[in-house]
């Protein structure tokens, strides 16, 4: 049973990270990233790229790629995707273009990095040690990787709840329109969450590259973990996204062992669509209407 | 219901030439241009069969991959045992079926969570496929072997395309058709003059997933193999979304101004480009996005008013001249 | 990215070499096309299996001058494309192959699926089809229906009796136990598998104490592995793709599963795995093998690690090469570009390979290696059928 706990916790961390950069980027930016899985596949390449040719453990290089990520996400954001935000005439029009900007975009990248890296499998040993808790084994990559995910978020709560830029972000996220008439730059913030977004999404990948086999084309795997999330945990809530993350990782593990591995997926959607038809606001979310 | 006017004559009449001319494909070429044509063909079905509900309603789904699969496994599980009309028969109402259930259960959704729960469902009902023959059977491809060549799919799949038009034609002129108007205008309003609007949407949806569902069924022999992740492969679902809203889905003909050169398109950059198709058809999508917003027939519309607009000024300037 | 540029170079010049030698006069071509996936869930398997070897093919047939036609010298054309993993696109690119650019030749698809759902349209254009990367128990029918295919890489019931003899055989020599954990992936590959493996173990009387199947792609099998552990098995079998095939390998690892014989699916036979586990990968069993000592296999491997810049995998690799040389040889034997006579070739004819003389019994290649095993950083055979080489395995002594 506690086999069953730890073995969830440890996903969730990931999985959180994921979701915490989907829900900047669709609950303040109103961008539905379909991409976002794509920067986690790029930031699970450039960790590999750093271990292998450079020797740099992938902890540390989260200090390249977490800056690097932010910039390219934000001038995305600038060049690719405000003048969407500008020219729509409501949040429909919005949802509608971006779903299709995004889905390009989700082309785009993904064939940058074929024609970088190959469709090859990739993997590579770091820390894949065994970790003693509770008297049961688990892999210290995964136990690490589960611990930089944690402070990463606490880091990310911090910004939100203790600063004024993290305000002005939950407000955005709260109501643009009036975001915008306590003085906030809704555009520059939108910017900003965008960005942070995407730096938390490839900080994700590069976490889990060092226990995951990965290759060019399985990022919309992981986009769709991330929305089920978001859903989950509400748009735009990051306690909530934290918290769904938990939820779903615990969900997914004990359907595996206690039930049937066969039904691990099937046990997401089903979890999912139940939510959406009983809480649509999400499980931890109020009832706005 | 009023009288079919003599405009309406004009374009079935066209359209029936233009459905005869398309049927001859397979006389003339039997090879790669009737491959491309199957496509096409089988997405204009699609797209049609999509916007008959998300056009009026503006409910974006990504549910096509579960009724098309839905329509491809009701073939592959009973060819062996039921005549091939049967199967079609009987994927169109499962299609329905599953639509009807959905349907309810979404009555509340509206936005981004429809898109997302019809996503979900495709890959719900994929999982529960698979893990169902994993279980029960001990195979999870299916073999569909018919007498049929690509020249019958073409056919039928022809068929059904005009079906799916006539169809949307006959809805368009029912209280059905009047009632979605309405609702896509304003709901509410539609309520306050007494639209049940739940059930129409209900039925649109059960109609636009039979359709889907059929279009699934006839495509089941043209793969000869079928498993889950190519008969419920979530790229039908984005692509049909595309591929619509390129063409634009205020009009009954206006997905398949769409289908038409996204279909051809993609062959072209998937022949001329084999190791650089992603980024190519990423490209083109964001130029869809940014200089076509309205889709085809939207930009079409527009080039058509100005024009109309010039000449109605000219005239009228001649006039006070 | 700088061998991928290298290797473009490469052919260029190569090309620029050849215009240049064949002078004014232009010389007859042979086309030859491909269509495999690029792109999609099976663009990693394809890119590590099929690409390179069909590339290297390409390249080393033009390097000597071409293919030899009749007495004429023909240079090979290929014309490529991606199928997006997806069945639509890949009967759909068979057809262009075959109407528009009008190839003279086709090589097969990569995986199981493919291969079938293009079968009829290469049937229906009269081309042989050599598949070389498809398991699958339906071969008998399939031949029956499309007799101008032909099947290489052995059956379902070949594979999975094998690893089940591997293990039936440790058992007999009193190495391990007769428990058995037995997991697979829920696609068309693992339940056939699957389906073989368990009238085989109750045969050989292994007791299966643990059975599961998971959905494609999964890779957190942590609760798979700690699940077979507190069965208490003897050994491990995974009939799993590449992704899960690391996974389980690491969870066991980690989970320290102590088991005499650890068997796992696709993916064993690719070199980063052992690159991946070191000193732990000795004495896992996994799906394919070859005879890493002979020397036709070794040169087959420099020559890869030359031309792709890195080796070929320990299975399907070597057999798609040996593919393309059946075809290469049917065509100098039969001295036309006529497809009937090519497949007749094949038919009746003896081929000299990579893996050793194939000749092939009703369109089915008899002689297919079912099970390897990772000794002292190579992947050899342990288990086959119809070939000579296999060495005995050897218990599996901790991680």
């Amino acid at each position: 049973m506690t086999h069953i706990v730890v073995t969830g916790i440890l996903l969730s961390g990931t999985y959180a990270l994921i979701a915490l950069g989907l829900t900047l980027q669709y609950g303040v930016a109103r961008i539905m990233n379909l991409a976002n899985g794509e920067t986690l596949v790029a930031g699970c390449f450039v960790a590999f790229w750093l271990y292998t040719a450079f020797a740099i453990n992938p902890i540390a290089g989260l200090l390249v790629i977490a800056p690097a990520a932010f910039a390219f996400n934000w001038a995305i954001y600038v060049v690719a995707l405000r003048p969407l935000v500008r020219r729509a005439r409501n949040r429909g029009q919005l949802e509608v273009d971006s779903i299709l900007a995004t889905f390009g975009l989700l082309f785009l990248l993904q064939g940058l990095m074929l024609l970088g890296f190959g469709g090859e499998y990739f993997s590579y040993a770091f820390l894949a040690e065994r970790f003693v808790i509770f008297g049961s084994g688990y892999g210290l990559n995964r136990v690490v990787a589960f611990a930089a995910a944690v402070v990463i978020a606490a880091g990310l709560y911090l910004f939100l709840y203790r600063t004024r830029q993290g305000t002005a972000v939950r407000a955005v996220a709260a109501d643009p329109n009036s975001a915008s008439l306590v003085a906030i730059d809704v555009s520059r913030t939108a910017a900003l969450a965008f960005a942070l977004g995407g730096a938390l999404t490839a900080c994700g990948g590069a976490l889990l590259s060092t226990f995951y086999t990965f290759n060019a084309s399985m990022g919309v795997i992981f986009t769709m973990k991330a929305l089920i999330i978001v859903i989950m945990g509400g748009v735009g809530d990051v306690r909530g996204a934290v918290l769904a993350a938990l939820a779903l990782g615990i969900a997914e593990t004990a359907v595996a062992s206690l039930i049937d591995p066969g039904l691990t997926l099937a046990a997401t959607y089903g979890l999912f669509i139940l939510v959406l038809l009983f809480r649509p606001q999400g499980i931890f979310g109020r009832q706005t209407a | 219901m009023s009288a079919v006017s003599a405009g309406e004559i004009r374009v079935g009449l066209a359209g029936a030439v233009v459905v005869a001319l398309a049927a001859c494909l397979p006389l003339v070429d039997q090879g790669f241009y009737l491959s491309i044509s199957v496509n096409i063909v089988l997405y204009a079905a699609l797209c049609t069969a999509w916007t008959l509900f998300s056009g009026p309603t503006h409910y974006v789904s990504l549910a096509t991959a579960a009724f098309f699969g839905v329509g491809t496994y009701s073939v592959a599980l009973w060819i062996d045992q039921l005549p091939f009309p049967a199967l079609v028969a009987g994927g169109a109402l499962a299609g329905a079926a599953l639509a009807g259930v959905v349907g309810v259960a979404t009555l509340r959704l509206s936005g981004v969570y429809f898109v997302i729960f019809t996503l979900g469902l495709a890959e719900l009902v994929r999982q529960i496929v698979t893990w169902a023959q994993a279980k029960f059977t001990t195979r999870v491809g299916l073999y569909v072997f018919t007498d049929f060549t690509e020249k019958h799919i073409y056919w039928m799949l022809l068929a059904l395309a005009v079906a799916v038009f006539l169809a949307g034609w006959l809805i368009n002129r029912s209280r059905l058709g009047f009632a979605m108007r309405i609702i896509g205008n304003d709901e509410t309003v539609a309520r306050h003059v007494g639209i049940d609007t739940a059930r129409a949407k209900i039925l649109l949806f059960m109609v636009s997933g039979a359709f889907i569902a059929i279009a699934g069924a006839i495509s089941a022999p043209r793969y000869g193999y079928i498993q889950p992740p190519s008969a419920f492969n979530p790229m039908i679902s984005f692509l049909v979304v595309i591929m619509a809203l390129l063409g634009g889905t205020s009009r009954l003909w206006g997905p398949l101004v769409g289908v038409v050169p996204f279909v051809i398109a993609m062959d072209l950059i998937s022949a001329r480009f084999p190791n650089h198709m992603p980024i190519v058809m990423g490209l083109a999508f964001l130029a869809i996005v940014y200089l076509l917003p309205h889709g085809v027939t939207g930009r079409l519309e527009q080039v058509w008013t100005r024009l109309r607009n010039r000449r109605a000024l000219a005239v009228g300037a001649e006039r006070t001249a | 990215m700088q061998r991928r540029t290298l290797l473009k170079s490469a052919a260029a010049a190569l090309i620029a070499a050849g215009v240049l030698a064949g002078g004014a006069q232009a010389q007859e071509t042979i086309k030859i096309g491909a269509s495999a996936p690029k792109t999609g869930p099976l663009a990693g398997g394809a890119a590590m299996t099929h690409w390179p070897n069909v590339q290297m093919w390409v390249n080393e047939i033009n390097a000597r001058g071409g293919l030899d036609v009749g007495g004429t010298k023909m240079k090979v054309e290929l014309v490529e494309y991606d199928d997006q993993t997806s069945a639509e696109t890949a009967i759909q690119n068979i057809q262009r192959l075959a109407t528009v650019d009008k190839v003279d030749f086709i090589v097969a698809p990569y995986s199981t699926g493919l291969n079938i759902a293009t079968a009829p349209m290469i049937a229906q254009h009269g081309y042989p089809h050599i598949a070389t990367t498809a398991a699958t128990d339906g071969v008998t029918e399939f031949v029956q229906r499309w007799p101008n295919s032909f099947w290489m890489l052995g059956t379902a019931k070949q594979l999975a009796e094998g690893a089940v003899q591997t293990i039936a055989k440790l058992r007999d020599a009193g190495e391990i136990g007769s428990r058995v954990a037995l997991v697979h992936v829920a696609d068309a590959f693992g339940l056939e598998l699957v389906a073989a493996a368990k009238p085989a173990l109750e045969a050989a009387k292994l007791e299966i104490v643990y059975e599961a199947s998971y959905p494609l792609g999964t890779q957190d099998v942590a609760p798979i592995i700690a699940a077979a552990k507190a069965a208490n098995p003897d050994a491990f079998i995974g009939f799993s793709y590449p992704g899960d095939t690391f996974a389980l390998t690491e969870q066991a690892q980690i989970q320290n599963l102590e088991v005499g014989a650890f068997y796992v699916g696709v993916g064993t036979a690719f070199p980063p795995f052992a690159g991946r586990f070191g000193a732990a990968a000795e004495g896992i069993l996994g799906i394919g093998g070859i005879n890493i000592d002979d020397p036709k296999i070794k040169d087959y491997t420099d020559r890869h690690k030359a031309s792709a810049g890195q080796g070929p995998d320990y299975w399907a690799s070597a057999m798609t090469y040996a593919g393309l040389q059946v075809l290469e040889q049917a065509i100098e034997k039969a001295g036309t570009k006529d497809r009937a006579a090519v497949i007749e070739a094949i038919k009746t004819g003896t081929f000299d390979t990579v893996m050793g003389t194939i000749t092939f019994d009703n369109n089915v290649n008899p002689k297919v290696w079912t099970v390897g095993q990772w000794r002292d950083g190579v992947f050899r055979g342990v288990a086959a059928d119809g070939i000579e080489g296999a060495v005995d395995p050897v218990k599996k002594q901790g991680w």
